[in-house]
């Protein structure tokens, strides 16, 4: 269709300028976080993480002089480093109303004799003709330029040293859990259904095609309390059998739909030979059906994964809260009430949960896009 | 037990389980009960292959009727309860209509309901309709597709850094805050803030008037119930210009507060559209994706008639393209519009209800297990049963209507 006509050129730069500008506004935000998650606490709170790749020049927060005292004759002197980072001083000062008040290598008089000497690189030397020894240190304001610093410590806190209660690496396991037998069973339960919808004639075939359709629609919240009860009564409770059963049931519409319109479309002379060879019904399921209708299964089975892995109100009804049942998305929403502000942790541990189904994504999208046609477009 | 031991046991036995009980089904009723042989072989076939169906589908339909069609009758029946299991009649349903906040979820669900099903499916035909033509167009769409890999609550985290507020003493964390701050009263401000948002409210009112105007055109005389649903459209499209004009009109007269970091969150009303972009966000891959293979589908014919004609691309894409895949557009309005009833996970982390932005899914979960109040919780259910019920019926006519 391109050349149909002789594009204008202006024309296809405008497509492909909107199109970055479209592209860029739907990964910013994806981007900032995990940026922000490779970034410590301070340089997070002291600059937007769209600076983070640039040195910046920024006031940084006050920081009080510590050291070990020392003696060069009469005067008493502490010498050190203001910054453990390759941060160049540009000015600094002593009183927060006059932050950059000296240039690096001047000496401030602090009174009483004493004086403090900040050089470019921040090493500082502070000297009294009277020892230091119980007084109070000075605080010194700098403005300072910070090259770029990443690091994995976020990474490493969150997923070996977890605050109490809120184990991302077990949370990790438990999403685990949940989501495999959630997405395993359903398929096997709705192929055998799927099959029979699409190749079985019996009485009531329609209706019971028109139910699933109509069920497919039903918001599983109305299904929250009495499955929680019934699940009460019968004496499985909260636990991951019951949510492997919740998320088989709720799965179930969409995976016979889908299944059901994929396997309508196989070729028919196949089933037919087979069961004039004298196949059983069994048999054509599992040697012919099941390998034929492969593509549909894989995308089914990477929609419930992303599902059951992403879901938050079926595991907050159904699992207990208790580290050993707490699964990712609930952990992270107990975070940002928790830690709303410390996004060092907040940012590792959101990419931690969203890394499986961003990779899964990516290596199976051919499938999900499949599975998305075939249950939307006719 | 040690949970993944548990898990692999359980996938044993369900596989197991799904596969011994299918065999043993199938051998029971070939060789046991309705054998292929001896003297009533033809009957046995038969009778056979009457069972045959049920004996597959028994799993699913046990599922099915446990987990979604038992529990719509029973919270039916619990909403007419009260806490304790007395019943009430509707005595939760008038309770709930009294609550401020029920009035409150309602009106934000009704939002809900036209920005992010409307927002997603223009920005989706926008991406599909340009990724189409452009030679990285599959790399772009991956990126755009991407936010559906996201789980609602690791999108909620995304968006609150961009959405954060420091004091203005402050660096600025959040990029929205950090572009705000940018902004003085200049020029640009002029520009980006009022005159282009002022722009677009009026663009939507104008299609409006367009799509009004179509509708009192399009045949005079027709059926009544089809010129009283038209009529119903012309006074929404009117009803939903007059607010717009009125935003308008506030955009440009407004104070804004400049040099002020905002509170993105925790500003009443606008809030809810910071929430509502997050699902815009997620969704507007979705319908790219499907849009993109319906407007391939369209028949090429059709456009080289148009191009032969003289026709520019802003008419090839409105006059030839849209109006062949509005069934498209439609499943895919429809598919959001459920997504939107269900969503309660982004106002849960980001907002939890507070600062006016309560939804009805999120204050069904606030009544189930914060208060305690099963049949509350339950009526609040029932109100999202019934705000999808025209889709479902609709759903069912067209699954049937396919089928004959």
């Amino acid at each position: 269709m391109d050349n149909i006509a002789g594009q204008k050129s202006a024309l296809a730069w405008a497509v492909n300028l909107s199109v970055a500008v479209l592209v860029i506004l739907w990964i910013i935000p994806t981007a900032g976080l995990l940026v922000s998650s490779f970034r410590s606490g301070d340089q997070i709170d002291s600059s937007g993480w769209w600076q983070a790749f640039a040195t910046q020049e920024a006031q940084q927060a006050p920081i009080r002089i510590t050291g070990a005292e020392t003696t060069e004759g009469e005067t008493h002197v502490i010498a050190g480093h203001l910054f453990t980072t390759g941060a160049t001083v540009s000015a600094w000062g002593i009183s927060s109303r006059e932050p950059a008040a000296f240039a690096p290598d001047e000496t401030a008089d602090l009174g009483g004799g004493s004086s403090l000497t900040v050089a470019q690189d921040g090493s500082f030397t502070l000297s009294s003709p009277t020892s230091f020894e119980g007084a109070r240190l000075p605080r010194v304001f700098t403005t300072a330029a910070t090259p770029p610093e990443f690091t994995i410590d976020n990474y490493r806190n969150v997923i070996f040293s977890p605050m109490a209660g809120q184990s991302i690496g077990q949370a990790f396991l438990n999403t685990l859990t949940v989501s495999i037998p959630a997405t395993v069973i359903p398929i096997l339960v709705a192929a055998f259904a799927a099959y029979a919808l699409a190749w079985m004639d019996f009485p009531g075939r329609a209706l019971l095609i028109a139910t699933i359709v109509g069920l497919l629609v039903v918001p599983l919240q109305l299904a929250l309390i009495p499955l929680l009860q019934l699940h009460n009564t019968i004496g499985i409770g909260k636990g991951y059998l019951g949510i492997w059963l919740a998320h088989t049931g709720f799965g179930l519409p969409m995976a016979i739909y889908l299944l059901r319109n994929y396997m309508v479309g196989l070729p028919k002379d196949i089933i037919e030979n087979a069961r004039v060879d004298g196949a059983t019904e069994f048999q054509i399921f599992v040697k012919i059906i099941l390998p034929l209708s492969f593509p549909a299964l894989a995308s089914f089975a990477i929609f419930q994964f992303l599902w059951t892995w992403n879901d938050l109100l079926v595991a907050l009804v159904f699992l207990g809260t208790g580290n050993d049942q707490q699964v990712l998305t609930g952990n992270l929403v107990n975070l940002m009430g928790s830690r709303g502000g410390d996004w060092e942790i907040l940012s590792a541990s959101a990419f931690v949960s969203i890394a499986v189904p961003l990779l899964v994504f990516f290596s199976m999208q051919r499938f999900l896009v499949r599975g998305l046609l075939a249950g939307s477009v006719k | 037990m040690n949970p993944a031991l548990y898990a692999l046991i359980v996938i044993l036995l369900g596989i197991g389980g799904c596969i011994g009980y299918f065999w043993t089904a199938n051998f029971l009723l070939d060789k046991v009960l309705f054998p292929a042989r001896g003297a009533n072989i033809g009957r046995n076939i038969n009778r056979a292959n009457m069972v045959r169906p049920w004996v597959f589908l028994f799993p699913a339909l046990f599922f099915l009727g446990i987990y979604l069609a038992y529990p719509v009758f029973a919270t039916l029946s619990l909403s007419l309860n009260d806490r304790n299991g007395a019943f009430i009649g509707l005595g939760n349903y008038s309770r709930m209509i009294a609550e401020p906040k029920f009035g409150e979820s309602l009106r934000n669900n009704m939002l809900w309901l036209v920005v992010v099903p409307a927002a997603s499916t223009v920005f989706g035909l926008l991406a599909a309709q340009l990724t189409d033509r452009i030679r990285w167009g599959n790399l772009a769409k991956s990126l755009i597709f991407m936010p559906m890999a996201i789980s609602f609550v690791g999108a909620s985290v995304i968006w609150k850094l961009v959405y954060d507020a420091r004091d203005a003493s402050l660096p600025q964390v959040g990029l929205l805050n950090a572009v705000w701050m940018q902004f003085g009263g200049g020029f640009w401000s002029l520009l980006l803030l009022r005159i282009l948002p002022a722009a677009i409210l009026v663009a939507l009112i104008v299609a409006g008037a367009l799509a009004a105007w179509a509708m009192v055109r399009a045949t005079p005389g027709g059926k009544l119930s089809a010129n009283v649903l038209r009529g119903i459209g012309v006074v929404i499209i009117a009803a939903l210009a007059y607010v717009l004009g009125g935003w308008g009109l506030g955009l440009l007269t407004a104070a804004l507060p400049y040099g002020r970091p905002q509170l993105w969150l925790q500003t009443p009303f606008w809030n809810n559209f910071f929430l509502m972009m997050v699902l815009v966000w997620i969704q507007t891959g979705f319908a790219m994706v499907i849009l993109s293979a319906a407007l391939r589908g369209v028949p090429e014919d059709t456009i080289e008639a148009a191009v032969l004609d003289g026709a520019n691309p802003f008419q090839i894409f409105f006059r030839i393209k849209v109006p062949q895949i509005r069934g498209t557009i439609v499943v895919v309005w429809t598919t959001i519009t459920i997504v939107v009833l269900k969503v309660f996970d982004i106002v849960l982390a980001m907002t939890n209800g507070q600062w006016e932005t309560q939804v009805l899914a999120n204050y069904m979960y606030d009544k189930f297990f914060r208060s305690f109040d099963t049949g509350m919780g339950s009526a609040a259910a029932m109100v999202i049963m019934a705000l999808v019920t025209p889709i479902l019926i609709w759903n069912v006519w067209n699954a049937r209507k396919e089928m004959r």
